[in-house]
């Protein structure tokens, strides 16, 4: 299982975190703390696992990026591995080839896309094409509400001219 | 440049990145703060994107790291928003800001419940994820019944169905009760059935979680995961969107085979085939490509296959197959796959036994030791560490020794450890051990726990002949110009006892000694300069004749000491130059230190401590654990039948600078080792078994010995148990009355038999020359089969066999029909039927009789249907602990009882006594390390499944005694629990005590007055 994901930038700035399991907000200031520091040191050709407080921490860097999925021990390594790339790739093609700002401005949007894609910790949705369609359709659906608010604000606002 | 779509938060992003400095950030937080706190507070004038577009900015704010420590409750309110816009940002924010114990997640219950239930699919999803993401016990119970009906409903989108699967997995995990096993299990496996891959997957991750912790329930489970298994890897019959990298979704094959790794066999041959047939597939058909993620993906396909081929121990080929490709793979360049390969070598060595294959690549492990990447270094020494025997220690441990002057910090303590973890064990020869243990302090002193070099000083006062090489060794290390504290320890204990021994070689007279040990002094701290003391004490009873010179140089030294501000050198101080003036009284206190008491080595627990951690089971490990205890109760039996364990056995007592008398009082009462105490239950008196503890240390102990458990056999009992004192003598009084009536003599131990059997589930209960009773057990929830195997020996029938149960009255029991002949060398077989009533430790008793020749022979034996088997484990979280355990208040729901005369064993041993009988540890839970805390659930008819929750506080300074909480809600469960723990603590498991005496109450119930009149 998964019990947290980090997206934790180069200079150490936190994008997106997600806990699975219970951890206190002390507990998540810590634990960002630690693994950042453990993460961002390591060189470029080590392997994409580190151990951590009897856990494992798969990651691994997107340009400016680094995208964290910490596990338990006997979990599948190469599968969470892929969990991320996946992820990952669901973004880009959300974004249209994503950057670190586009996360930045759009932090909810990468919640949005995490929350089709992973619950409780595990996978969801294995198909980019099922989470395209389902987050076009969140998006749609916001957009309606917007039209919506905004033409009844308007009548609203000639009847009471 | 992308933008949010609210204008306000983008500006305070930008914001935010414009900040040059931290101080700059914070004060743009915190103008930030206020203004939203102000905003919050008359939420009047909020309209609903506002709030919004706020509760957005606590978040981003949060995730830079500051405190938010408000507005939790507008970010739960917006989950109430009636429009989908509000109602995403209210679910989303409180599943991010959230944890499942937050007071305020309550508050939303009703509502999510309503969405969870409601018409609209995008709010039944919208629910469904967070409730999977942060939903606690609470939402588990009040939540499953609905989230169940959605995974099933046909009427529900995949969409909505796959999250409901999670979600249910999320509310399992919570409370394993939500899931009623008899209502699920057939639901569990039409889900197999399901054509869509999202919904699939995400029911596959349910039921590995399921059968990770009852796998019996679902073996309908088991073909429909071949089948998927076949339909993904073989027949690659998947829609091209569930295609990954042209791989038919990893994740479903990855997943399918975890949870086949959790059902113990594939019988049926058939689905065995097709199973071999499709991993042959899979390890024969993965190759190494240049698209990383392409690459990556089959791998993990490929390494969960090997995990799968080692669980199902398949044909010798297959495995010689597998480790063909784990040679292969921790030799390649990309650091992934070597990592794993090293990996799952290691958990190869944990199932089978392939060690001789491994040892051909011990090279190329040897090299990864060294490898950049500290992942796989660590790696590499664990194997390293699993693979080492008698024929490659020499040269792992060389080889560690090497690397210990390179290693990095974070791994120095552990390679040391490990190092002297095995040199010990494999030792080819004792001085070889020395030598590793003196380059081990040498090399990373700071790195070599205390317990290492006590454990050096126990080998060496148990061997003779190894005290003068020891002390030879000592001698050159304190030539070097630097040496580390810990070497001047070892060097100055060592050179005391027997530098004597040494004399005659150059620059070992005794002035030369204590001249150079002298030389340290000034240098070391005051716990060591206690040893130095002593050490001066020593070499000056050593000296014969009398060195007058020597003899005032070390005088002065005590005169100095005499007024230190540590009261144990003082103390020392004073001592020996008081003895030392009398000559023989000095001779006396400082004679040779006797053999130390042989005990399991502490270095091996530490090591064990260190690796128990991850709570959650895997299908290796369990494995693994299973192997390890039944080892490890051979190992029990042989130590308590031999009376002494071979040497690799030895045990640690407590610090051997404890030379002078002033220190014996606080030696480890625990070097009173059990040495197979014999009790009055024990049907066939051995021989006392040889004591191993000399009579000087008898001496020496005087007091303590008393007061240790080799007596406490007979006094415990009436003390710990005083409560069914009587009964315990009429129930004890089983076994010895048949034994006097047999003319035939039972081979082996009945008691001890029977002991074993409490805590495993097959074995022989009972055997004499012509007949043999084995018992196999199953246990589910609060029933029980055992089967009785009932084996005739001989070349010749036995009559009259008959087999009868006397079953206590919380135990209903149901024996088939026992054939009254048993034909030469056959084996009939007794299924027996047992439903537990209520909680109880009373006992079942077979009661088996037979004819050979004109021999009538009757035993009464007890069975194992005992109370722990009724215990199911469970791990509690803190979060689900500690309200169950204030909710249990005082007797008679908790008890708590301070338990005297308890068997002394370190925590670690105590821990696996509760686990061995099923009351799991939860480590981390009391913050206190002295304390444990267990939990498990117990199952019969009257109580149904009941958490019980049980604490122990241990005194460090006295092992004997410890203070016991058990909370359960039933009142005579708590009880009976107490009484069992107690019983576990005070007995000695390979003494013949019965562990469950007859009942508190005379009952009227026959069976239990009948195993009392026996």
């Amino acid at each position: 299982m998964i019990h947290f994901v980090l997206l934790i930038s180069r200079q150490g700035k936190v994008r997106l975190t997600k806990w699975y399991s219970p951890y206190t907000q002390k507990e998540r200031s810590k634990v960002i703390r630690e693994l950042s520091g453990v993460i961002l040191t390591r060189g470029p050709k080590l392997c994409n696992f580190v151990e951590w407080r009897g856990y494992k921490v798969v990651y691994k860097r997107y340009a400016s990026l680094y995208f964290c999925m910490c596990v338990d021990q006997e979990d599948n390594e190469l599968e969470i591995l892929e969990i991320i790339h996946h992820y990952v790739e669901i973004l880009d093609r959300y974004f249209g080839s994503v950057c670190e700002l586009d996360l930045i401005f759009n932090f909810h949007k990468a919640y949005y896309i995490l929350d089709e894609i992973l619950i409780a910790g595990e996978l969801q949705e294995s198909s980019k094409k099922t989470v395209a369609r389902l987050i076009a359709a969140q998006d749609s659906l916001v957009e309606t509400a917007k039209e919506q608010a905004s033409s009844i604000s308007n009548i609203i606002a000639q009847a009471t001219k | 440049m992308a933008l949010s779509g609210m204008r306000g938060l983008s500006v305070f992003i930008s914001d935010i990145r414009n900040c040059p400095n931290k101080e700059q950030e914070r004060l743009r937080v915190d103008k930030e703060l206020g203004n939203i706190r102000t905003r919050f507070k008359n939420e009047k004038g909020l309209s609903p994107y506002e709030k919004k577009k706020y509760v957005w900015k606590m978040l981003y704010i949060y995730m830079l790291g500051y405190d938010v420590d408000f507005g939790h409750m507008e970010a739960v309110s917006l989950i109430s928003a009636p429009k989908y816009p509000e109602k995403q940002v209210g679910y989303i924010v409180t599943s991010c800001l959230l944890n499942e114990n937050h007071d305020f997640l309550r508050l939303a219950i009703n509502t999510v419940r309503n969405d969870i239930i409601g018409r609209n699919e995008t709010f039944q999803c919208l629910a469904l994820t967070m409730v999977g993401n942060i939903g606690g016990r609470e939402f588990a119970e009040s939540l499953a019944p609905d989230v169940q009906k959605l995974i099933i409903s046909s009427s529900c989108r995949p969409l909505v169905r796959k999250k409901a699967a999670l979600c249910l997995l999320r509310l399992y995990r919570k409370n394993p009760d939500v899931v009623n096993v008899d209502g699920w299990a057939d639901r569990m496996a039409q889900l197999l059935d399901e054509r869509d891959l999202g919904v699939l997957t995400s029911s596959m991750s349910l039921l590995v979680a399921l059968v990770s912790n009852n796998h019996e329930a679902y073996w309908s489970c088991l073909p429909k995961c071949v089948k998927i298994l076949e339909r993904l890897a073989r027949n690659q019959d998947v829609p091209q969107e569930y295609t990954y990298y042209g791989i038919p979704s990893p994740w479903l094959q990855v997943k399918t085979m975890r949870a086949l790794q959790y059902f113990p066999t594939v019988e049926d041959p058939n689905t065995r085939r097709s199973l071999f047939e499709v991993l042959q597939r899979i390890l024969m058909g993965t190759d190494v490509v240049k698209n990383v993620n392409k690459n990556n993906a089959s791998h993990a396909v490929l390494f969960e296959a090997l995990a799968l081929v080692m669980h199902l121990d398949a044909e010798k080929e297959m495995m010689s197959q597998c480790i063909a490709l784990l040679g292969k793979f921790i030799a390649v360049r990309e650091p992934n796959i070597r990592y794993l390969g090293l990996e799952n070598m290691t958990r190869m060595l944990m199932v089978t036994d392939v060690h001789d294959i491994i040892k051909r690549h011990q090279a190329q492990i040897i090299t990864s030791l060294k490898d950049p990447d500290i992942s796989i270094r660590r790696r590499a020494l664990d194997l390293l560490y699993g693979m080492c025997d008698v024929s490659n220690a020499k040269d792992i441990v060389e080889e560690l020794l090497q690397y210990l002057s390179t290693a990095d910090f974070a791994m120095r303590e552990e390679l040391s450890l490990k190092a002297a973890i095995l040199a010990e064990k494999f030792a080819p020869d004792l001085s070889w051990y020395v030598d590793v243990i003196l380059q081990l302090i040498d090399k990373a002193g700071d790195f070599v726990s205390d317990d290492i070099w006590f454990r050096v000083v126990q080998f060496v006062t148990n061997n003779e002949d190894l005290q003068p090489y020891a002390a030879a060794k000592a001698r050159e290390y304190l030539d070097k110009p630097a040496i580390h504290e810990t070497m001047v320890k070892v060097s100055a204990y060592l050179l005391g006892e027997y530098s004597h021994l040494l004399a005659r070689r150059p620059g070992c007279s005794p002035k030369e000694i204590f001249s150079i040990i002298h030389e340290k002094l000034p240098t070391v701290s005051m716990s060591t300069v206690a040893i130095l003391l002593s050490t001066y004490a020593k070499i000056l009873m050593h000296t014969q004749p009398a060195d007058p010179e020597l003899q005032n140089q070390i005088w002065t030294i005590f005169n100095k000491y005499e007024s230190c501000i540590e009261v144990e050198i003082q103390q020392r101080a004073v001592e020996y130059f008081a003895l030392s003036r009398k000559g023989v009284a000095l001779m006396d206190i400082l004679a040779e230190m006797p053999k130390f008491p042989e005990r399991q080595s502490s270095l091996i627990k530490k090591a064990e401590d260190v690796e128990v951690d991850t709570a959650e089971q895997s299908a290796i490990k369990l494995r693994a654990q299973q192997q390890q205890t039944s080892t490890a109760l051979v190992v029990a039996d042989q130590s308590s039948a031999n009376g002494t364990s071979p040497v690799n056995q030895l045990g640690l007592v407590k610090v051997p600078s404890m030379s002078s008398s002033v220190d014996h009082n606080s030696t480890d009462p625990g070097m009173a080792q059990p040495n197979g105490t014999l009790t009055k239950v024990d049907p066939q008196p051995q021989p006392p078994s040889p004591s191993p503890s000399p009579d000087l240390l008898g001496d020496l102990l005087g007091p303590l010995a008393i007061e240790g458990p080799p007596v406490a056999g007979e006094s415990e009992q009436n003390v710990v148990s005083g409560l069914e004192g009587v009964a315990a003598v009429d129930a004890a009084a089983i076994v010895p009355v048949t034994v006097q009536t047999n003319a035939v003599e039972p081979i082996g131990n009945i008691a001890e038999r029977f002991h074993a059997l409490c805590l495993k589930d097959s074995g022989v209960l009972y055997e004499d020359p012509y007949v043999q009773i084995g018992i196999k057990a199953e246990w589910r929830g609060h029933h029980g089969r055992l089967v009785l195997f009932l084996g005739n020996k001989n070349t010749s029938p036995l009559f009259s066999v008959q087999a009868l149960i006397l079953p206590p009255s919380h135990l209903k029991m149901e024996l088939s029909l026992v054939p009254e002949t048993i034909p030469p060398r056959a084996q009939v077989q007794c299924p027996l039927e047992v439903m537990n009533l209520r909680p109880s430790r009373d006992v079942a008793v077979l009661d088996f009789s037979y004819k050979f020749n004109t021999n009538m022979v009757n035993v009464k034996l007890r069975l194992p249907a005992v109370l722990n088997k009724f215990l199911q484990p469970i791990t509690v979280s803190a979060e689900e602990f500690f309200p169950q355990w204030r909710s249990l208040s005082g007797p008679p729901l908790k008890l708590q009882e301070v338990v005297r005369g308890v068997r002394p064993m370190p925590l670690l041993e105590m821990a696996n006594l509760f686990n061995s009988c099923h009351l799991i540890v939860c480590p981390g839970l009391d913050p206190n390390p002295n304390n444990l805390v267990a939990s498990t659930t117990f199952y019969s008819e009257s109580t149904r499944a009941m958490l019980c929750l049980t604490r122990i506080e241990t005194d460090p300074a006295d092992r004997t005694q410890l203070r016991m909480t058990v909370a359960s809600g039933d009142p005579t469960l708590t009880f009976e629990l107490k009484e069992f723990i107690k019983e576990q603590l005070v007995s000695i498991p390979t003494a013949p005590r019965p562990p469950a005496p007859a009942p508190a109450a005379p009952s009227n119930d026959p069976g239990a007055m009948l195993a009392g009149l026996l």
